[in-house]
């Protein structure tokens, strides 16, 4: 069942994307994106990865959406005619699906219990949580605490991102040139969506912060959370307008968010040197290392997810401050 | 009473299944913008309640029932609310209603 599923999914996946290639309008091909991230999202799901369908859903389908239709806002809507070297970019892409699907040859079945992934270093992490972190949400303890470098380099990555954002595009909110003072007030006279949204945004919040600090228990953690928290300040700044969006939290506020992230991460690793262990070693963080290990993951999550909301609110502030 | 149960969440999952059916041919088959959404907003409404009623009959008294009121509340009032939004973006942008359109074809030939 899950296979025909699957199958049905990856089908949708495919037409979608020949549409995205296919449209030359930029705005429909954004939307179809969207749409791709939903479904990759839907099969993450069914494939029993809850944390990465979160992820996927949050952040391909909702945030990036946004930041593209707000790029899309300072650009035409109209794909450029197409250049006239496509035999060229055919035969580039035709050689570069060969090779994949030859590649495909050498993977293990679906679901079998003897590929490398399956006998690797996975049943260790399973075995080993509950003796070493005692949480019950395996991925949080892998992405947080035995593969902390990896994660840690991931922060860094968004971090890196968002400050090359902002000097591409002029650093972020400091243009105060606000001249169409009528897109600058957002949806305000807009009654219906004005009373939803400010109905819906603090469950959007409490919701962010429940998959913030239940990262732990179920899916969730810091990248999902800090999604759902942008997500929820870029809905007050649709409806409100920029200028109340950055009275609420403002560019200083968000530069320090963006910050924040990547150095109470590398602050906690630090903090383990300190202690005496190695960096990003929890277990010396308490006398306890169990609990050491549980405060070091809720550290660097919150670590996570501050970045990632500073970061997405920066870039989207710095697009909407662009395109006045 | 568990066959009860089960053949009212069957019955209330297909009806559900069969409004998105029509909501998805309406949004392909209706003329214009506005007609579309109107087509489109069975899968938001009652495809909605509908399916959504049949999982809560399934998962009984847990806390999966209260997830489920949860996104039901969540999508009673958003899919309205964005409808509204489409609709208002639309119009501003200056897309007219079909028969609105087909009238003044009617006035000028």
């Amino acid at each position: 069942m899950i296979v025909i599923f699957g199958l049905f999914l990856l089908t949708l996946l495919v037409i979608t994307a020949i549409a995205i290639v296919r449209t030359n309008n930029l705005f429909v091909a954004v939307m179809l994106m969207g749409i791709a991230s939903l479904l990759i999202a839907a099969n993450f799901f069914l494939l029993d990865a809850a944390d990465v369908a979160l992820t996927e859903a949050a952040v391909g389908a909702g945030i990036s959406t946004v930041l593209f239709l707000s790029a899309l806002a300072l650009t035409s809507e109209r794909e450029r005619a197409k250049s006239s070297n496509r035999l060229l970019s055919f035969t580039v892409v035709a050689a570069a699906a060969l090779i994949i699907i030859y590649a495909t040859f050498d993977k293990p079945r679906f679901g079998d219990p003897e590929a490398p992934v399956q006998t690797h270093v996975a049943p260790w992490y399973l075995e080993k949580t509950p003796e070493y972190i005692d949480i019950p949400n395996v991925v949080t303890a892998v992405l947080g605490s035995f593969r902390g470098y990896d994660t840690l380099g991931e922060v860094f990555v968004v971090f890196t991102a968002g400050i090359g954002v902002l000097f591409l595009l002029g650093g972020g909110v400091a243009a105060g040139s606000l001249p169409q003072e009528k897109i600058n007030e957002g949806l305000r006279h807009h009654l219906i969506p004005r009373v939803v949204g400010r109905v819906l945004i603090p469950f959007i919040l409490l919701f962010g912060l429940y998959v913030q600090f239940h990262g732990e228990y179920g899916p969730g953690g810091g990248f999902q959370a800090g999604a759902i928290i942008a997500a929820s300040v870029i809905l007050f700044a649709l409806l409100e307008g920029e200028k109340r969006a950055l009275s609420v939290v403002p560019e200083r506020a968000l530069l320090g968010l963006i910050a924040c992230g990547p150095l109470l991460y590398g602050g906690v690793g630090l903090a383990g040197i300190v202690l005496g262990g190695n960096f990003l070693d929890y277990s010396v963080l308490s006398s306890d290392p169990v609990k050491g290990q549980q405060l070091g993951i809720l550290l660097i999550e919150a670590g996570v997810g501050l970045s990632v909301t500073g970061v997405l609110l920066a870039i989207f502030h710095a697009f909407a401050a662009r395109g006045r | 009473m568990t066959a009860l149960i089960d053949t009212l969440s069957w019955v209330l999952l297909t009806l559900g299944g069969l409004s998105v059916l029509i909501g998805g041919i309406g949004a392909l088959r209706m003329p214009d913008l506005y007609t579309r959404m109107h087509a489109a907003s069975v899968t938001d409404s009652m495809g909605a309640i509908l399916v959504l009623v049949g999982i809560m009959l399934q998962a009984g008294w847990s806390l999966a029932t209260i997830k489920l009121i949860a996104i039901l509340l969540f999508l009673l009032l958003t899919s309205p609310t964005s409808s509204y939004a489409l609709a208002s973006a639309a119009l501003l942008a200056g897309t007219r209603p079909y028969a609105e359109a087909q009238q003044d074809e009617e006035e000028t030939t």
